[in-house]
């Protein structure tokens, strides 16, 4: 969704009014995005406030003819990022997400456990590009727009990922 | 990447699933608490020249008075 840059401007300079116009606009969007990153509804949340409180606090460094939604993509991303690269929580994987069933029955409830939890244990950067990637499907473009890197870089975290992924799962004996 | 790379793939994608979760409510009040927090706050660079004002003092307790003349 794209705003109009009167509004983006009046943002740039400050007002507050623009600014709450374009957080009830984004703030879905938004979540959207971090809670697939983070896996968790109400740390999505926090950190969605976290976004917008950067952003709010960057006014003045956003340009009103770019795109505010893909600004504040990547601000989310690396709010996100931080969290992930500091907290020692472990991250809630999608046991307690709704969403569609697993795809393979076949698939063990053990494995599945074991399969996340060498998830969890892989560098931010690499479990963020693969969550990305791998697990929500995200086009490449979108994924190396919102870390602020290159295609090519988005495919060598996956690919690293990848590569750790299963190495792990080795030591906990998981083959596939 | 081979096939053994193809299968992690895989497997992630049958163990792990989409985060599909919609937002849930307006964060607009939570965002405009957080606004009004902040800014009532004193920033920390006026901590640290009350900090370095009160030591100056304590070092220098003649200079008290003279201050409090010009005050």
């Amino acid at each position: 969704m794209e705003q109009p840059s009167e509004l983006s401007e009046r943002f740039a300079h400050g007002d507050l009014d623009a600014f709450e116009t374009l957080f009830r606009q984004f703030q879905s969007e938004v979540y959207r995005w971090i809670v697939r990153i983070v896996r968790d509804h109400g740390l999505a949340e926090d950190l969605t406030i976290e976004t917008f409180w950067r952003i709010h606090r960057a006014h003045a460094r956003f340009d009103p003819e770019r795109s505010f939604g893909a600004w504040a993509r990547r601000i989310a991303t690396n709010t996100a990022l931080d969290h992930l690269k500091t907290s020692r929580r472990e991250v809630e994987l999608p046991e307690d997400l709704p969403g569609p069933a697993l795809g393979d029955p076949g698939v063990q409830r053990d494995v599945r456990e074991r399969v996340g939890q060498a998830f969890r244990q892989l560098p931010a950067k690499l479990r963020v590009a693969a969550t990305l990637a791998l697990i929500e499907e995200e086009p490449y473009q979108e994924i190396a727009d919102a870390l602020g890197i290159s295609v090519g870089a988005v495919k060598l975290r996956v690919f690293r990922a990848v590569r750790l992924l299963r190495k792990r799962l080795k030591q906990l004996g998981v083959e596939p | 990447m081979n096939d053994h790379d193809k299968e992690i793939r895989e497997l992630l994608k049958q163990s792990i699933r989409p985060a599909k979760e919609e937002l849930q409510r307006d964060l607009w009040p939570q965002m405009l608490h957080r606004l009004e927090g902040r800014s009532g706050a004193v920033p920390w660079f006026d901590w640290a020249l009350l900090a370095l004002a009160a030591l100056f003092l304590m070092l220098v307790p003649s200079t008290i008075p003279l201050l409090l003349y010009h005050l």
